[in-house]
């Protein structure tokens, strides 16, 4: 698939970002991401090639203007629907009891 | 089903999101609560490029570990414990006075997790990613590295099997140090191609033997 995440030789994309002091993560969204693909891996719940499928079918704009984790969170959502551990409706559900609760 | 007195503006929606999908997963059983903070522990604590450092300082050290190290560097790489995700396939490409290698992972963000860690954020951004490739140079500039004409640069485009570890030049100075006084002058960023370690001084040389 030759989608916007082939970016090897694209012009254009600007000067590397580099900060010598990042920290692995950059705040809690971010391990909770990390740390859900990387159980989706550890406990075979999805293979790695759906989980880059899973990135590489992002919107493109979106893809290309969001950080990595973002990325790692869309397919964390796809992930999930797809293989049948939850439905959009249970998220959508939970993310309200959430809210209210916030 | 919509509610008739639904919030007109929805709370944060990726982070309540991401919040609401760990959480259903750990409800149901399907992740263990126990194995999330594991794992969180283990990437941001334990696993990282001294990992990387302790192969590169070795393979200076020892001229018999750097020959099978280049040879195979899974099996090599393998016997040291450092195994795990991502760390399936790994190969080492040497860094010579005419030679500069440069580690890319253009289609995503491939990267040896057991050996130096997670990936920073240039690494797997579109902008190192596209350039790389294309004009190693200017990468490298931007890094503050500067490469001789006449030093070839071998960029390897990593992939969903292979991953790639670059051995740098072992820095003047150094020759009287240990394996980890070694160890410790090994970078991250010297490891994936994008920096070049400094000359030892002979009062830090001194200091150290």
């Amino acid at each position: 698939m030759n989608g916007i995440h082939d970016v090897g030789g694209m012009h254009g994309l600007g000067p590397i970002k580099i900060d010598p002091k990042e920290p692995v993560f950059k705040s809690d969204w971010e391990r909770q991401v990390f740390s859900t693909i990387g159980l989706y891996f550890a406990g075979g719940l999805c293979p790695i090639d759906e989980f880059r499928h899973a990135v590489e079918i992002m919107d493109p704009a979106e893809y290309l203007s969001t950080s990595y984790y973002v990325h790692w969170y869309h397919a964390m959502e796809t992930l999930a629907i797809n293989n049948g551990l939850l439905t959009k409706a249970e998220i959508d559900a939970k993310v309200e009891q959430l809210a209210q609760g916030a | 089903m919509q509610d008739a007195d639904e919030k007109t503006v929805p709370p944060s929606p990726p982070t309540l999101r991401i919040k609401a999908i760990q959480s259903l997963l750990i409800e149901k059983g399907i992740l263990d609560p126990a194995a999330v903070d594991e794992i969180i522990d283990v990437f941001e604590h334990r696993l990282g490029p001294k990992n990387g450092a302790a192969v590169i300082a070795r393979a200076w050290s020892d001229p018999d570990f750097k020959t099978r190290l280049l040879d195979d560097a899974t099996t090599t790489i393998h016997e040291m414990g450092f195994t795990g995700m991502e760390g399936a396939h790994l190969h080492v490409a040497e860094n010579t006075p005419v030679v500069h290698n440069l580690v890319v992972c253009t289609l995503c963000s491939c990267y040896p997790w057991p050996v130096l860690g997670l990936p920073p954020s240039w690494f797997k951004a579109p902008q190192y990613r596209s350039r790389a490739v294309i004009d190693p140079l200017s990468v490298l500039t931007e890094f503050g590295v500067d490469i001789a004409d006449d030093v070839e640069i071998r960029v390897w485009d990593s992939n969903a099997e292979i991953r790639y570890i670059v051995l740098p030049q072992r820095p003047a100075g150094t020759e009287n140090m240990s394996e980890s006084e070694l160890a410790s002058l090994v970078t991250r960023d010297s490891m994936i191609g994008t920096a070049l370690l400094a000359p030892v001084s002979e009062a830090s040389t001194g200091e150290s033997a």
